[in-house]
């Protein structure tokens, strides 16, 4: 484990917390909200025939980098009317929420903030301080955008908490675990074990589970990407109906800020996808480091194939988001009130019963 | 039920049909260029700035009458004689020094019509389009290829030789009624030789 060798590197336990707790926001947070970013830009010009930023570095590599100087370098600017302590939390709760739930997501069988057993459970109840940071800002902002910004943000949030929670139920229910590396683990080998083609079970039952766990995989993926607030449910910030949500009055570095945390989380979402349905940190076809005995490739190859697997459906929400128009507010609550939750009601039933068998 | 059944399944179909059209985008070339760098290319008959070349230009004011905005501004003296001003590029003679060509494309409505009178085609459209300017007067275009100096020069010319011959005139004058006095005999060949000296 990370924590345990950097302990006996360097000696101290705080240190080796230190920078175990550091490490994922700087190796990867931070790159990735910079690659994200121009990745959306990229993959939405060329989605609609465009070319996006070509001008800084190469077909403009550097874009993101240049608009973090220009965020740092803006005035940070504070409404006179607004609630000034919640105004200047808000996106650090934001942020802190969605960064919090990297702590338990195993990037590598080698590398995890945390190995606790809830990491579940830790998960989807620390992205809850999301809401409150998002109903914080919109309240404070002092803005009626702001407000119905917020307010769509956390009803919807709320609501479609509900499917994700059962498929996940329903996760728990069949591998009887809540620790993100052991749900990776037993995903191990090869990609028939991943828990999208029924996990590592065998005979009828792993044949029965198959359509329900791509059923469940489509509901948790849907209801991620409304918790997410990304086009097609990016009610909340509409930019047709309410200038851009909670983060209308935010500007320079707190606006950053909110800008990290929706790329965070937008990761941090579909790392858990890739957890619970395509087999987390596994290789599909088993380890070149294996093969060869070089048994230190081995965590970095997971390390690749975690990336890889979470970048995927990253790209995926970028696809959808280009692709589809935005819900009005009735029918998004409509799709996870009449079609989200039923589903998953089902699913849970029927992966309950077929797990008695 | 049937109903529900067929929404669920006809939203995820429609999805896909979606998705599957943006992928394709995804690899179509862009349709945009890289401006400044790239430029789009040019119909044929495409109108842009004016521009005039001297060499080839007689100081017939065509232009200058066609234009329906009149933003054409020319003035000519006419050249003394002895002086050379060369000839145009089909072979026309030139009489007159043309002092002033201004062309002002702030109010130039790139019609095109002062480029088909010119009986020497030197006025004529380029490609140039980007010119715009901060000061409305910078976008008025001297033309003309004699020094500042030089202007004032042929006009000076020209002046003085018109005193000349106006002093030539009334000595021509004098000597006639001189001579009317004395015999009234060879007249009119005298204001033929002065219309011939003028056109040239």
């Amino acid at each position: 484990m990370m924590y345990d060798w950097l302990y006996n590197l360097t000696g101290s336990e705080i240190l080796a917390m230190f920078i175990v707790s550091l490490l994922p926001l700087f190796v990867f947070i931070l790159p990735f909200a910079l690659l994200a970013v121009l990745a959306e830009r990229k993959v939405s010009a060329h989605m609609q025939d465009r070319l996006g930023p070509m001008r800084t570095g190469y077909h403009g590599i550097l874009q993101t980098v240049a608009d973090i100087f220009k965020l740092l370098q803006k005035e940070d600017l504070v409404p006179r009317e607004t609630d000034k302590a919640l105004f200047n939390f808000a996106p650090l709760l934001v942020f802190i929420g969605s960064y919090a739930a990297f702590a338990a997501i195993p990037f590598s069988g080698f590398f995890i903030g945390s190995k606790i057993e809830l990491g579940l459970i830790f998960i989807v109840g620390v992205t809850g301080l999301v809401v409150a940071g998002i109903l914080m800002a919109g309240w404070a902002s002092n803005n009626k955008y702001s407000l119905l910004g917020a307010m769509r943000a956390a009803a919807q949030i709320i609501s479609y908490e509900i499917p994700t929670l059962m498929i996940i139920l329903m996760i728990i229910m069949l591998t009887g675990t809540l620790s993100l590396y052991d749900l990776s683990e037993l995903q191990t080998a090869y990609f028939w074990n991943w828990l999208i083609l029924g996990g590592p079970a065998v005979g009828l039952q792993k044949i029965l589970l198959i359509p329900f766990m791509i059923m469940g995989c489509l509901i948790i993926y849907t209801s991620t990407l409304a918790e997410v607030n990304r086009t097609p449910f990016d009610i909340p910030e509409a930019e047709s109906e309410l200038v851009s949500g909670y983060h209308t009055e935010y500007s320079g570095m707190k606006f950053a800020m909110f800008f990290l945390a929706e790329y965070a989380n937008m990761f941090a979402v579909s790392a858990i996808v890739a957890i619970l349905f395509f087999g987390g940190y596994q290789s599909p076809f088993g380890y070149l480091g294996n093969t060869l005995g070089w048994t230190w490739l081995v965590p970095i190859e997971q390390f690749f194939w975690f990336t890889s697997k979470g970048l995927f459906f990253v790209f995926v929400q970028m696809w959808l988001r280009w692709t589809l128009p935005r819900f009005r507010v009735d029918q998004l609550m409509a799709f996870c009130w009449k079609y989200l939750i039923p589903f998953s009601f089902v699913i849970l039933l029927l992966v309950g019963l077929i797990a008695l068998m | 039920m049937r109903d529900y059944i067929y929404n669920f399944w006809q939203g995820l179909y429609t999805i896909l049909i979606g998705m599957k059209v943006t992928f394709r985008h995804l690899f179509v070339p862009a349709v945009t260029i890289q401006y400044p760098s790239v430029k789009p290319q040019l119909p044929e008959r495409e109108r842009n700035r004016l521009y005039v070349n001297m060499d080839d230009c007689i100081g017939c004011d065509q232009c200058a009458r066609a234009c329906p905005v009149n933003c054409i501004e020319i003035e000519t003296v006419k050249s003394i004689p002895g002086e050379d001003l060369g000839t145009t590029s089909n072979g026309k003679k030139k009489a007159l020094w043309v002092t002033t060509f201004n062309i002002d494309f702030a109010k130039c409505c790139y019609c095109q019509l002062c480029v088909f009178p010119c009986p020497t085609v030197c006025i004529y459209m380029t490609d140039v389009y980007e010119f715009s300017e901060f000061e409305r007067d910078n976008l008025i275009f001297d033309f003309v290829t004699l020094l500042p100096e030089e202007r004032i020069e042929k006009k000076k010319n020209y002046e003085e030789f018109q005193i000349k011959k106006e002093a030539e005139k009334a000595a021509a004058a004098k000597k006639a009624a001189e001579e009317k006095a004395a015999a009234p005999a060879s007249k009119p060949v005298e204001p033929k030789q002065d219309g011939k000296e003028e056109i040239k």
